[in-house]
């Protein structure tokens, strides 16, 4: 793939209800396999530009291209089975469903996206060999996703994000609920994983002490701009 | 795999959604159960009599005459003389006819005379006919044939005396002409159930003091002379008549209600009863809406359910946005869930419908001569079971398109 994975150019988005907010982006690109953290303040709009990305919301103006796909043109259905094909999501926590095990939470983006699903042969082996390369337990995948600790949790909602190899991980503060040995931890083999399968990493965190790791960091003020109309 | 985790979710839920596929179940019960005793009842209803072609009596209302006739509800205001009713079966087109004389009672329950011939040609059931099961059919004049209903409430065998009281609700007996309870009749779910059979005789027999329906003063008639006597009644409250053959029916009503001695009224049993359950259907009918009420009470239960678990649910709708889910999915999740709990409900209903028929089936019996089948449901009791999913899938809708429109407004970002 020559292009990059995602392509974000000129975009403004006005929030509905809220006159005189608007977010605007005139340029970010991340490049197949690279991993970018993207630094920022709650309230910097960090949400949002995730929701411009995954295409559940759409901007006012400007393009989204993700793997050479502009989402911006696609309809309502076809944007949330292109996200499904493309894009692995991991959550600040509560990424599981509580009520389900944790082998279907982890085959569940598999059901919205066929193309994920034929690139894995045997998905419930897959699902096995993920976890146990995610340093999960032993049958772990038969246990409910409520019977593991957060750490884990978080390493089942990796596994769910990389199953069926979709280009580009977005990650929201994955590891905000973990101590700093969990998250060294749980970063090692997220690392590991993304750069077994040549995956693309866009992570949004608060924590600059996490840069290290991360082909390039970006102040999320450097790219993006929140306008407040004068009160 | 979407199907499994929606059953799963319910699972995590199971006191709410149990409590809520209870409340579908019972109202479900209560509705099925309304019908199955309103089309019992008026089974049993029509069931009453059967075989007879033509009840007569004095002219007065259809209905009327039904009811005091057969039913022993209110009172003949006039008779039929012993002329008419001997006019009336000399005809060729008679086959048999049976006299009924009303007016006596014994504790609460009425005294019919008649002869015979009444065990012979009453039918009810689809032609079923009475059966003595203790006991014979009256042979002395002073024998009596009692209802299972009479015997069983009085607590009456075969040999013991009752003394029949003059009139309805009246304090004055025949106390000098005590009858003897010569047989009893085995349980019909019919008003013979609460009726004391004696011969028309014997009607005549205990009135012989009596002028003007008070007793004579002085007057004390020995029980052997009484049996001597001539005891031919002089008039009687009503016939059951049968035909030779069913087309000759209706120029026989025609010919008794123009018959020119005496006015007259000759009504066909089935279309009487149809009047009358015309009346009193409607209350039955209001019953049954009722019940529809409260399945539709239940199910506004599910639905205020789903809308007060959509807030804690937001957390799960936004994962399944994440993972690819369109917000008609999750709309879809939704209406599908209701309508898992409506289809357990209304089945658990029908189960809970089967084992209340076990429990109540020989209690209504007994109580009140009802008999409900228990048969394999019918095509009506599936339908009420499409309806109520159909309608729990309805009603959902307006939770589950909030939940549509949640889903598309959060998206996939949801602070917790």
């Amino acid at each position: 793939m020559a292009g990059p994975v995602l392509d974000i150019s000129d975009v403004a988005y006005r929030w509905r209800g809220q006159a005189g907010f608007s977010l605007t982006v005139p340029h970010l690109s991340v490049a197949k396999g690279e991993s970018v953290l993207l630094l920022g303040e709650s309230g910097s709009g960090k949400s949002t530009l995730l929701s411009l990305i995954c295409g559940t919301i759409l901007p006012d103006q400007g393009k989204v291209t993700i793997a050479g796909t502009e989402i911006t043109s696609l309809s309502g259905g076809a944007r949330d089975k292109f996200r499904a094909e493309q894009i692995g999501v991991i959550f600040q926590q509560f990424n599981l469903l509580p009520f389900a095990s944790v082998r279907d939470n982890i085959l569940l983006p598999l059901r919205f996206a066929p193309i994920r699903r034929n690139r894995v042969a045997d998905a419930a082996t897959e699902a096995e060999k993920l976890c146990s390369a995610l340093g999960l337990p032993d049958h772990a995948v038969e246990a409910k996703a409520t019977a593991l600790s957060v750490g884990q949790q978080q390493r089942v909602a990796v596994a769910r994000a990389l199953i069926g190899q979709p280009p580009l991980i977005i990650a929201d503060e994955p590891t905000s609920a973990l101590d700093a040995n969990s998250q060294a931890a749980f970063l090692d083999l997220l690392f590991a994983q993304i750069t077994a399968h040549e995956t693309s990493l866009l992570m949004v965190s608060h924590d600059p002490r996490l840069g290290e790791r991360f082909d390039r960091v970006i102040q999320i003020e450097d790219i993006a701009q929140i306008e407040r109309a004068a009160t | 795999m979407i199907f499994r985790l929606a059953i799963a979710s319910l699972f995590a839920r199971a006191l709410t959604v149990g409590m809520t596929v209870l409340a579908i179940a019972l109202s479900v019960a209560l509705f099925l159960g309304v019908e199955k005793v309103r089309t019992g009842a008026k089974a049993s209803f029509a069931d009453t009599i059967s075989g007879t072609s033509l009840i007569v009596g004095a002219r007065s209302g259809s209905v009327q005459l039904l009811l005091y006739s057969i039913f022993r509800i209110g009172n003949a205001t006039n008779n039929l003389t012993w002329q008419s009713y001997q006019d009336i079966a000399a005809r060729p087109d008679v086959d048999w006819i049976v006299p009924i004389s009303l007016g006596d009672s014994h504790r609460q329950f009425r005294v019919m005379g008649t002869t015979k011939a009444f065990f012979e040609h009453y039918k009810y059931r689809q032609g079923r006919s009475l059966a003595v099961s203790q006991g014979a059919v009256m042979d002395d004049l002073f024998d009596t044939v009692i209802g299972a209903d009479v015997a069983a409430t009085l607590g009456y065998k075969v040999g013991d005396p009752i003394v029949v009281a003059h009139g309805l609700a009246s304090f004055t007996e025949h106390k000098d002409q005590p009858f003897r309870v010569s047989g009893i009749l085995g349980k019909t779910g019919t008003p013979v159930d609460r009726t004391v059979i004696v011969s028309l005789k014997a009607i005549e027999a205990i009135h012989v003091d009596w002028k003007s329906g008070a007793k004579a003063p002085g007057r004390a008639t020995p029980t052997d002379a009484i049996r001597q006597m001539d005891l031919t009644p002089k008039a009687v409250t009503a016939a059951l008549v049968g035909v030779k053959s069913p087309l000759q029916t209706f120029a026989l009503q025609r010919a008794i209600n123009e018959y020119p001695e005496e006015p007259l009224l000759a009504i066909l049993p089935g279309v009487a009863l149809q009047e009358l359950w015309a009346i009193v259907g409607i209350a039955e009918t209001a019953l049954l809406a009722v019940s529809a009420m409260v399945v539709v009470t239940a199910l506004i239960g599910m639905m205020a359910t789903i809308f007060s678990s959509l807030n804690e649910r937001r957390r799960e709708m936004a994962i399944f946005r994440a993972m690819g889910a369109r917000p008609f999915t999750i709309l879809g999740m939704l209406v599908f869930e209701a309508m898992v709990m409506a289809t357990v409900g209304a089945v658990l209903g029908l189960a809970l419908l089967y084992i209340g028929l076990m429990i109540a089936q020989p209690i209504l019996d007994s109580a009140f001569g009802l008999w409900l089948p228990i048969e394999a449901p019918t095509l009506r009791e599936f339908w009420v079971i499409i309806g109520v999913i159909c309608a729990g899938a309805i009603v959902s809708l307006v939770p589950a398109i909030r939940a549509y429109r949640m889903s598309v407004a959060d998206g996939m970002v949801v602070k917790t």
